[in-house]
């Protein structure tokens, strides 16, 4: 891989559970990915396999047991708030549900400002990249003085990704941001994302529990099932022709839209079960 | 793609922001007067020097205990002095009291409140405990003891009484802010580099405002009352007017002259009647702020596919011309436009459509689970054949039409065993005993493939994970031997190595009993699974019906082909795709 952007490796990362001298629960068991500048690495796995926990420790929000998590070079996995804060401009986040995470009672403007202000751009400059980042995630200028109630989903994640934008990230850490979309919806925000990153060159670390929406949009996949990744390499071989048993039967799981061939698969998968 | 079904983008004035829930509640009726008696009282105590004729201690001997009029509208008191003078005196002390309670308690609580909840740890536990200890003093008497050791001041005694109601502020506080904590555009935030006092200021502060601001006012309300009656009790200041004084006073007279207890009484009443009624307004206004969008309109009628309109009409289930609504009066808005449904027995139909097409609700008003507010406004639900009444539908729920809903999870109740959920219906729809029911319930769980029946019968919801809780509904709802079986959405929150199980389940199920299954989905995965026959849903409009094998072969209508169109599903990867743009 050329220009390797981000490096995770061996990362443990627990939880303390609540109970007296309950041990804490693991829920990553030495994970090790990477990510090439301008590339997208999908992360696939079922709800609680750990995968949104791999996101939010390249984030800082997630405590590191041990491994590391490495940023152009530098380790990332244990910077104070302050260090962490001037990574701001090059690590930034997409989360899954568009209805919490926007603030409610603030504008949109005011949210899509907040980073910008924290970058020291303020006033009339601020003003106009506010309108540009708007622009360039297809909402109209005016959507500035609204509040998030007004708008939809698709919408409201159109704007959470252009507040990832607003500081020119050069990785975003995209945590299912689709999931709670509908289909139409769903198909033109990946198609955004995509747009984005071939005119920009950002990097996603992008998670899903969708196989096929991985397959969209990944360059790379890596499967994580039960806090490990069982299997990662390319998005054709590991969505078409999966090596490790976990990743076939994640595969022949998900229906095909079209009679036919899922009955095709449906006989494939239920063969796989009896063997 | 054509944006034609995105939704429709906000248009007119956008909403205001700042200070609007105040300006809410003085739209309402009852908020606007007691803003304005509000109002007067703070002006009357401000200009006091201007308006009032008197000064407040200024007293005429000749003239003790008079009734209205002849230079004294309301009257003199024991010592000569005019009364109205002292009521408007009075509002001055008794407001800056109030004041004083209520600034201090914000002052003590907010702070602390906002440090506990968002950092947590040893603060908020110590926070918590003083909180708490706060609490569980008895006010009164600690401010009678504050005043007989330390201080004879109302103003220091107010104070103390401000501290004592800071634990309001905190808790309220702490919750609000242990709410918003892990709010994910707080992580948003922080992954921008946002400090924590700008993040608390920005993000947490405007959500905890508008209750702040309600429990100011109530904080109002209680500081007028407790100043007054120290007062009354005599524990007050002689030298200075207040409306506490003037009832002590009135009160040692009652005999004499009860005008003097009458309008003191009046104006304390009034005054904190208006903060708890602005209180109560405040708190309308916000529960009000979350309204929902208006619906867009539906398309038009022409844009529908003819094969709709049904030649024949389902044996178990014919739905004609099914009109639903929520609210009434001008304020219904029509959400299921008028469809037409058919369901042979034996045949598994899919309802498809995006969220907000009304496919849940067509469901759910075959099952006569509208929720409240929603209404069959025009239509027939035919069942056998036979035209149903609500009553008649809810009576046939479990024993003819079994339902399978969306979150597993949240239709078992948490307080009883699983075996318990399951019996109970099982001995009311069959009339058998316990015995038997139970032996039912076994063969049911074995039936849905849980491995180990016995245990699952004796735990509790929590103790399960969400597949094996849906396996469990199903039972439930076959466990009557249904002929219709109603499943919304019932593989969307399960992953999907589970889906397909249920699927598996599903399916079985529904041949071995030759059972009708209506499955409202919005994954065309599902429906080339397990459907025969499929409806597409927009906007409350039926807009295409065909076989499940045709319409995915030949989709007739524009939004179904735009529906099939959006699934990646089978698409090209994303390397595909690349190595085709070089070519």
């Amino acid at each position: 891989m050329t220009d390797e952007i981000l490096r995770v490796d061996d990362l443990v990362v627990e939880f303390p559970q609540s109970g007296w001298r309950k041990p804490p629960f693991r829920a990553l068991k030495g994970v090790s990915v990477a990510v090439g500048a301008g590339e997208t690495l999908g992360i696939v796995g079922e709800s609680g396999s750990g995968k949104s926990t791999l996101g939010r420790a390249v984030l800082g929000l997630a405590p590191v047991t041990s491994g590391t998590v490495t940023y152009e070079g530098r380790d990332i996995s244990h910077l104070s708030r302050r260090r962490r804060r001037e990574l701001g401009n090059d690590i930034q986040v997409v989360f899954q549900d568009p209805y919490t995470s926007l603030n409610p009672s603030l504008t949109i403007g005011d949210t899509l400002s907040e980073p910008l202000t924290q970058a020291g751009i303020s006033g009339a400059e601020a003003r106009r990249r506010v309108k540009d980042l708007l622009d360039r995630v297809g909402m109209p200028a005016d959507s500035v003085q609204r509040l998030p109630k007004e708008f939809s989903g698709g919408q409201r994640q159109r704007i959470a990704i252009a507040r990832a934008l607003a500081l020119e990230p050069k990785l975003i850490v995209c945590d299912e941001p689709v999931s709670a979309l509908d289909l139409t919806t769903q198909q033109r925000v990946l198609d955004l994302f995509i747009e984005i990153q071939e005119r920009t060159g950002v990097a996603y670390l992008f998670i899903s529990h969708d196989l096929s929406v991985i397959r969209h949009i990944s360059h790379r996949v890596a499967v994580v099932y039960h806090g490990e990744v069982v299997e990662q390499g390319d998005v054709d071989k590991v969505t078409t022709a999966p090596d490790h048993p976990y990743t076939q039967r994640l595969l022949l799981a998900s229906p095909v839209p079209d009679p036919i061939a899922q009955a095709r698969r449906r006989a494939e998968r239920q063969a796989v079960i009896r063997s | 793609m054509s944006s034609e079904f995105t939704a429709v983008l906000p248009i007119g004035k956008p909403a205001r922001k700042r200070g609007s829930v105040v300006v809410r509640a003085l739209r309402n009726p009852s908020g606007l007067v007691a803003g304005v008696v509000i109002a007067i009282v703070f002006a009357v105590a401000v200009l006091a020097d201007v308006i009032a004729p008197y000064g407040a201690q200024e007293s005429d001997l000749s003239r003790l205990f008079e009734h209205g009029g002849d230079g004294h509208l309301l009257g003199t008191d024991g010592a000569g002095r005019d009364v109205l003078s002292l009521l408007i005196y009075g509002a001055r002390s008794s407001l800056i009291g109030a004041a004083i309670a209520v600034g201090v308690s914000m002052l003590v609580g907010i702070p602390t409140g906002l440090i506990a909840g968002f950092y947590g740890r040893w603060f908020d536990q110590i926070g918590t405990w003083i909180s708490s200890a706060i609490l569980a003093l008895p006010g009164i008497v600690v401010l009678l003891a504050f005043r007989a050791s330390v201080s004879t001041s109302m103003w220091a005694a107010m104070l103390v009484f401000g501290v004592l109601l800071a634990p309001s502020f905190f808790t309220l506080v702490r919750a609000a802010v242990r709410s918003v904590r892990n709010e994910l555009y707080v992580d948003a935030a922080r992954v921008t580099g946002v400090s924590d006092a700008r993040i608390i200021s920005r993000h947490v502060l405007t959500i905890v405002r508008a209750p702040i601001v309600i429990q100011a006012a109530m904080v109002a309300a209680l500081g007028l009352m407790i100043q007054a009656g120290l007062e009354f009790l005599g524990m007050g200041d002689r030298e200075t007017a207040s409306w506490g004084q003037s009832l002590n006073e009135g009160f040692q007279n009652i005999y004499r002259a009860d005008h003097l207890i009458l309008w003191p009484g009046l104006a304390l009443g009034i005054t904190i009647a208006a903060f708890a009624l602005f209180a109560n307004a405040l708190r309308d206004a916000l529960d009000a702020a979350d309204a929902p969008r208006t619906p867009p309109a539906p398309p038009e009628a022409s844009s529908v596919d003819p094969s709709v309109v049904p030649a024949t009409t389902g044996d178990l289930v014919s739905i004609r011309g099914l009109r639903i609504a929520y609210g009434s009066g001008d304020d219904a808005s029509e959400v299921v436009h008028g469809i037409d449904l058919d369901l042979d027995a034996g045949k598994v139909v899919g309802l498809v459509g995006e969220s907000g097409s009304g496919k849940t609700q067509t469901a759910l008003a075959v099952l006569g689970l509208l929720p409240d507010g929603g209404r069959i406004t025009a239509g027939t639900i035919s069942i056998d054949g036979r035209t149903t009444t609500l009553t008649q539908r809810i009576s046939m729920l479990g024993r003819d039409i079994g339902y399978i809903p969306q979150e597993p999870m949240s239709n078992l109740d948490p307080a009883f065993t699983i075996g318990n959920q399951l019996v109970e219906p099982l001995r009311r729809h069959l009339g058998i005993g316990r015995r038997e029911a139970e032996a039912r319930a076994l063969a049911l769980l074995e039936r849905v493939g849980i491995p180990e029946p016995e245990r699952l019968m004796r735990s509790y919801p929590h103790q399960i994970s969400g597949g094996m809780a849906q396996r469990v509904l199903i039972a439930g709802a076959v466990a009557c031997e249904p002929r219709l079986l109603i499943a919304d959405e019932p593989t969307t929150a399960l992953d999907v190595t589970i889906q397909a199980e249920i699927l598996d389940l599903l399916r079985d199920l529904q041949q071995e009993r030759g059972m009708g299954l209506l499955i409202v989905t919005h994954n065309f995965g599902v429906v080339a699974d397990i459907c025969d026959e499929v409806y597409v849903m927009q906007m409350g409009v039926l807009v295409e019906h065909q076989a499940a094998g045709d319409l995915f072969a030949e989709p007739r209508h524009e939004y179904t082909r735009a529906l099939l169109g959006a699934s990646l599903e089978g698409g090209p990867s994303r390397r595909q795709r690349e190595k085709e743009q070089l070519r």
